[in-house]
């Protein structure tokens, strides 16, 4: 057992979940207590030990199904367990069959049946999925592939058909019923799938290829809108973690040099007695920030995540500006105003910001023109200018010279981009002209990378440094 | 620690004091007590998190501590005080004395002011102790905590080290507005609530809402799921579904429709753009 719980914690490692040493420990302590045979005793301990954060536990989950799954009985094959394969085009008989089936899940679902529909799952898992030995897939596209044979979005509408009087709300309701035991029988499917893959390739196998990756890991740029959406839940606690950090931090460094000469007229109170020193506060100044955003098509997620987590963060800076364009540069610090609900801001901004000059194409050299020019006076030696966006010009004039100059006036300038470095400087990408402009330029694809750059910003500033490290 | 043999006679107890726990729960109200360790319960406002402290403390027959958190709380709040004032008037009483005499005297027992950390440490009779919305301290303040949670002892300059004459169960609920540190979760046992599934929900209605219909716990239970599914800025939480009930109730409507729902939105949302958008859902034909 302390071996299956060894490799289980080194695969939750891998994922990304930080486990410390105390906490395997705890974890070994708890199976003493709770012994294997409940798996889902044994699933509700083992995260309660290990993981510490809401949003790891759909990888745990992952991960824990595929090492602590039950193994299937000795000698039984991966294809069929019942009858013979359906196969792709499947015989007249093999057909009829399914049909059967599926009807018989249809009553299954109906009466919300959990031990039917776990019998069916095993029998459609043996028929549909076509699992082939030794290949590395993970399970999802099994999964797929049941479903899309089983014709599973027609089954709810089925289902929803026996019940011609419900109309309206109570119509709805019974929608979300039928859709939560379709998702329980889903995973019913996930679990046969997954028992049958760790048979033939080993638990440590499986897990590899069955990862959940975690939120802070996804790419900003291609996360899907479910995705984007829990990721700006985890934006505003991790972005107060990191302020409440530097607040401490600054607090401390501000206990900096004895002060000789107010300690000596403090001691006077007490009749000449050093009784409580007094410390000088070291100047630690907040820097300015201005942000320029690129908000077009595919980089319009990263900037509004670069945007709520500086906003997060307005306490640690004495003043954020925020700057939207296109191929067209508008102010949008006012939509910002504290208190208002970021996604609100961002479709508002969305909505009435003036980004577009000309054809709606991102226009770096036009931008940058128009930004100096109007706003030129918002960078002050106290400002450290952050710029993000892809750097893809469209083909247009890059006119690198221009932030050069912005660079001459600003504290410091630094430039985030979305895409992988390998990618910088292929086709319109003008990355290399800007970059001898910036103290730093940073491929920044995932929250955790974010969350690096802003909190050695921060720092950095504390401590009078302008390199920034990511 | 007074034991439940399993985590079933965990989710009995709980159920008997009105608390109706899920599998999860249970379970890991059980190992926190075998292994002797806080539980941080995280989770969004209204799904029990406090409610599961104050139901322990019933079931064990044990006195609830608590010490409610806030921006500012600081180790004079959570921990123990001097008394000034009363220090003040003594020292004006003994005028004269030897002064190593008064300050034996005024930093003893009679003038320190004990606080929710260290009336948990000292009582004789073991508590549970309530740290709720640790999320809303700061930093040095969690330090001092898991200070506290490390030995249950803490040493007080005037008095010495205090130890814990009977270790308290501790619960430490937060709503994640902040992440904490590391240190004080790996020294917690973890413990996510989120919302109930529907059958769950309509048990706590039966339980908290005397008098409720069956059909309407599981009419509002389906209903209160449906509307947690929109995107909203805050999902009616199980504290507004049972006020939700109640509403129902005394209104004395016995069948829960589009109308009545709609009319009724503002007990189950808190804010206006949340109403626009459920009142839009429920009257899509
Ligand atoms: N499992 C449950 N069994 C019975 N009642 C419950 C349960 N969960 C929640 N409730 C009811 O919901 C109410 C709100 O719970 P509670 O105050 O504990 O929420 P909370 O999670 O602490 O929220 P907050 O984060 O706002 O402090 C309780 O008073 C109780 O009536
Ligand atoms: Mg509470």
């Amino acid at each position: 057992m302390i071996a299956t719980l060894t490799s289980f914690v080194s695969e939750l490692r891998q994922v990304g979940i930080p486990v410390s040493m105390v906490e395997a420990i705890d974890a070994a302590a708890a199976v003493e207590h709770v012994g294997l045979e409940d798996r889902e005793a044994l699933r509700h301990s083992l995260a309660a030990c290990l993981v510490k954060n809401a949003h790891h536990l759909e990888a745990f989950d992952g991960a824990f199904d595929v090492f602590f799954s039950p193994l299937p009985p000795p000698g039984e094959t991966l294809e069929t367990t019942e009858g013979a394969s359906v196969g792709d085009g499947g015989a007249g008989g093999g057909e009829a069959d399914l049909d059967q089936i599926v009807a018989g899940l249809l009553g299954a679902l109906g009466r919300s049946d959990h031990d039917s529909m776990r019998a069916i799952a095993r029998q459609l898992v043996g028929r549909l999925a076509g699992i082939q030995p030794g290949r590395p897939v993970g399970g999802r596209y099994y999964l797929y592939r049941i479903l899309s044979r089983l014709g599973a979005e027609r089954l709810l509408e089925r289902l929803l058909a026996e019940h011609p009087e419900a109309t309206g709300l109570d119509r709805r309701l019974l929608e979300d019923e039928y859709r939560s035991r379709m998702e329980a029988f889903e995973s019913m499917l996930q679990d046969e799938i997954r028992r049958r893959l760790v048979a033939d390739r080993g638990r440590e196998a499986v897990a590899r290829t069955t990862r959940t990756q975690l939120l802070e890991d996804l790419n900003l740029s291609t996360a899907s809108r479910a995705e984007i959406a829990r990721m700006e839940q985890v934006i505003q606690p991790l972005a107060r973690k990191l302020a409440a950090r530097l607040a401490h931090r600054r607090r401390h460094l501000r206990k900096g040099r004895l002060d000789i000469r107010r300690t000596v007229r403090q001691s006077l109170s007490t009749g000449g007695l050093l009784a409580d020193p007094q410390f000088k506060a070291p100047r630690v100044s907040k820097p300015d920030i201005v942000l320029l955003c690129d908000i077009s098509g595919s980089v319009a997620t990263f900037a509004h995540f670069t945007m709520q987590v500086m906003y997060a963060m307005a306490s640690q800076f004495s003043r954020v500006r925020a700057f939207a364009f296109v191929d067209g540069v508008d102010e949008v610090t006012g939509f910002f105003t504290p208190g208002v609900d970021f996604h609100e801001a961002i479709v508002r901004l969305g909505r009435e910001a003036d980004v577009v000059a000309f054809d709606g194409h991102s226009d770096y050299g036009n931008v940058l023109e128009q930004f100096a020019d109007r706003y030129g006076a918002a960078i002050t030696p106290r400002t450290t200018l952050i710029v993000t966006g892809d750097g893809r010009t469209n083909y247009r004039p890059g006119r690198a010279p221009v932030l050069a100059e912005l660079a001459q006036t600003a504290r410091a300038v630094y430039w985030l981009n979305p895409e992988p470095r390998r990618f910088w400087d292929t086709g319109d990408s003008v990355m290399g002209e800007y970059a001898p402009s910036c103290n730093g330029v940073h491929e920044v694809q995932t929250l955790r990378q974010l969350e690096t750059f802003v909190e050695g910003l921060a720092m950095a500033a504390q401590t009078h440094r302008t390199i920034v490290k990511v | 620690m007074s034991g439940f043999a399993s985590p079933s006679e965990v989710a009995e107890a709980l159920t008997g004091v009105q608390y109706l726990p899920d599998e999860r729960i249970s379970q890991v109200v059980y190992l926190a007590e075998r292994l002797d360790k806080p539980v941080l319960v995280e989770g969004p406002a209204g799904v029990g998190k406090t409610e599961l402290a104050k139901a322990l403390a019933e079931i064990h027959g044990r006195r609830l501590i608590r010490l409610q958190c806030y921006e500012g709380l600081d180790e004079s709040k959570a921990l123990y005080e001097w008394n000034y004032r009363k220090q003040l008037l003594r020292l004006q009483a003994d005028e004269g004395a030897e002064w190593s005499t008064v300050e034996d005297d005024i930093f003893s027992e009679d003038f320190l002011l004990e606080r929710p950390l260290l009336e948990a440490l000292r009582s004789p009779e073991p508590v549970v102790l309530l740290i709720d919305e640790v999320d809303r301290v700061e930093i040095e303040t969690e330090a001092l905590l898991l200070e506290v949670l490390a030995d249950f002892q803490v040493s007080i300059p005037e008095l010495g080290t205090i130890a814990a004459s009977s270790r308290p169960l501790v619960v430490l609920t937060s709503n994640n507005t902040r992440d904490l540190s590391d240190a004080l979760k790996r020294r917690c046992l973890f413990l996510h609530i989120g919302y109930p599934d529907i059958e769950r929900e309509r048990e706590i209605l039966l339980t908290r809402v005397p008098d409720l219909p069956q059909k309407l716990a599981e009419q509002i239970a389906g209903v209160v799921r449906h509307i947690r599914d929109l995107p909203l800025r805050k999902a009616p939480s199980v504290s507004e579904s049972i006020d939700w009930a109640r509403t129902l109730l005394a209104l004395g409507i016995d069948e829960v429709n589009e109308g009545v729902t709609t009319d009724t939105l503002h007990v189950l949302l808190k804010y206006q753009a949340d109403i626009d958008k459920a009142a839009i859902e429920l009257a899509r034909p």
